[in-house]
């Protein structure tokens, strides 16, 4: 039954996602990317981590993805636009990024899966109180990741400044 | 009226507590599921039928206040007039404009009135006191008991905001898509001090779980008189989530014909007309169990499940006759009135009341919880009295009336 879910979930996900990409109408996209964090989210709930589930939609699906609609909506790009636009001008940085994430990423996943304790099971789990709770993420978010938590809001706090100097050009 | 009660409980509560229970050995029986189901079925209905009353109690409300007589006709006191509506909705045309784009016009009066009825899935209505470890407790009863019940409520309710803004766009007309930009950009703004309002309430009940939030106030005191600007905050951003008056943006008639839902019409306007009653019934449900206790009236409720309910609905009702209140007393706000106040005024009174209340809960400092509330009066009677003081001399008498010769040309 949790596999069966499990593949349902990440089927939607994975088919939301390709269709995000493809589809030429941004509000489109926009509405298969809210698809994919439901998938996503789904799978969440089959990990049995209820409260990441619950933030997925709420942060990604209900404030996030509302905000993009909101500036999708108030630019009024239309299909037509983007086809004068032609394809992107330089597709090799894409690709670049794209192949730089996938090793990267793969190297940090192949690294972490080595380390004891990256699967546990049922006994390591009950020791770890990984109940997928509100409280298991806090301590482990504020204990044993602060550095990396505290690192992470920093880069959030210079991409903020960052589009603040881009959009206003005049600080007064 | 509670000795009613009382004895018509005797027979059905083994039965009503055995749905509602946890099973503790995991199995879930064939009666059980049946149950469940019947539950959730009914729960539905409720909403369904409590939203048709609202658009009845709203039109005789407004009358009352305007001093007219409202619809009296259909049924005794014009109750069975919201079934007239539905006829009528039913079997009018379902136009589905030239110039629309189909798909997501269809599909946006669902997505506006699906989320609103599976939020009450986690909503307790009423509950039991149960003897764990040599203490009372309040065990609530809903049909879902989620861990993260707050969280998931809020996660549902943001998505009934894409009906709204893809309907406004899916459209194709400028006071539809109006309309849906204001409501996404409406709910981004409200939703952010929402949800810093209900994270006091989660500090002090230290629990994401609806029924214990409703425990922690059976057991110590409603949350209403510990967090009382959490309480306000919570509930002026509620209207504003629910779209209604004073912050009805999205659909102002005055500005934008009827905003975003102007190109619809028949059952597709309906849904959109239901889910914003099923989000009031929502919000008021949430009013209720976060700060005022849920289903708990100082003791009251002890006399049975059946009080449970009953005292449970009264909250409701009062909460849903309110927002109609509020709707026909107070005028709209302007759109930027509105962005002030939510990002302005809200957004830093929540954050410093968190603040204060983790402060105080990790301090032991009870008196912490009404620093701000005090502040923010005396703050407000100081401004009244310097702004009075200031304008007092601009206060003239009013011109006297005109001579009685000159009283027809005025």
């Amino acid at each position: 039954m949790t596999t069966v879910l499990f593949i349902v979930f990440g089927g939607m996900a994975l088919v939301s996602a390709l269709l995000a990409v493809t589809r030429q109408n941004p509000i489109a996209s926009a509405i298969w990317l809210v698809g994919m964090f439901f998938g996503l989210a789904g799978v969440y709930v089959v990990l049995e981590a209820y409260f990441v589930a619950a933030v997925q939609v709420l942060v990604y699906a209900g404030a996030i993805m509302v905000l993009f609609l909101f500036v999708i909506m108030l630019l009024d790009l239309r299909t037509k636009q983007l086809d004068e636009e032609g394809p992107p001008k330089m597709p090799i940085w894409g690709v670049l990024a794209a192949v730089l994430f996938i090793v990267a990423s793969g190297w940090a996943l192949m690294d972490a899966v080595g380390t004891p304790g990256f699967f546990p099971d049922a006994e390591e789990r009950a020791a770890l109180e990984l109940d997928g709770s509100a409280k298991a993420i806090g301590a482990d978010l504020f204990g044993r990741w602060l550095l990396a938590f505290e690192v992470t809001s920093i880069l959030l706090l210079g991409g903020i400044l960052g589009a603040v100097i881009l959009t206003k050009r005049r600080l007064t | 009226m509670m000795g009613v009660l009382g004895t018509a409980q005797l027979g059905m509560a083994p039965i009503v507590a055995h749905i509602f229970s946890k099973n503790d050995d995991g199995s879930a029986s064939f009666g059980w599921v049946i149950g469940r189901i019947l539950v959730v079925l009914l729960m539905v209905h409720v909403i369904l039928i409590l939203g048709a009353l609202m658009v009845w109690a709203e039109r005789r409300v407004s009358a009352w206040m305007q001093d007219r007589i409202g619809p009296n006709r259909v049924g005794p006191q014009g109750l069975l007039q919201p079934l007239a509506d539905l006829g009528k909705f039913m079997f009018k045309e379902d136009v589905i404009p030239g110039h629309v784009n189909k798909v997501m016009y269809t599909i946006a009066p669902l997505i506006a009135t699906i989320p609103a009825l599976i939020t009450f899935a986690v909503v307790p209505f009423t509950g039991s006191y149960e003897t764990v470890g040599g203490e009372s407790v309040a065990v609530s009863w809903q049909i879902a008991d989620l861990n993260i019940g707050v969280l998931y409520i809020l996660a549902i309710a943001g998505i009934g905001v894409y009906g709204i803004a893809l309907g406004g766009w899916a459209s194709n007309s400028k006071y539809s898509l109006l309309g849906g930009v204001r409501a996404s950009a409406q709910m981004i703004s409200y939703e952010l001090s929402l949800g810093l309002a209900v994270v006091p309430v989660v500090l002090m009940a230290g629990s994401l779980n609806l029924g214990e939030i409703i425990a922690y106030q059976a057991e110590n005191t409603w949350l209403i008189f510990t967090q009382p600007l959490a309480f306000f905050i919570f509930l002026t951003a509620s209207y504003a989530e629910t779209n209604r008056l004073p912050f009805d943006m999205p659909e102002s008639e005055t500005e934008l014909v009827a905003g975003y839902h102007t190109e619809f019409s028949s059952m597709k306007f309906a849904l959109f007309f239901l889910a914003e009653y099923a989000n009031m019934t929502v919000a008021a449900a949430l009013v209720t169990t976060l700060y005022l206790g849920g289903w708990t009236f100082f003791g009251l409720e002890t006399l049975g499940w059946g009080m449970g309910v009953l005292i449970f609905s009264l909250k409701v009702i009062f909460f849903l006759f309110a927002f109609i209140w509020v709707r026909w007393t107070i005028p709209r706000f302007r759109y930027d009135q509105l962005m002030n106040l939510g990002w302005v005024v809200f957004l830093p009174l929540t954050l410093i009341n968190v603040v204060l209340t983790a402060g105080a809960i990790a301090l032991d400092q009870t008196w912490m919880f009404f620093l701000l509330p005090v502040l923010l009066i005396a703050a407000a009677c100081v401004a009244t009295w310097i702004g009075w003081k200031r304008d007092e001399d601009k206060f003239q008498p009013l011109p006297t009336a005109p001579a009685a010769g000159e009283e027809g040309h005025a």
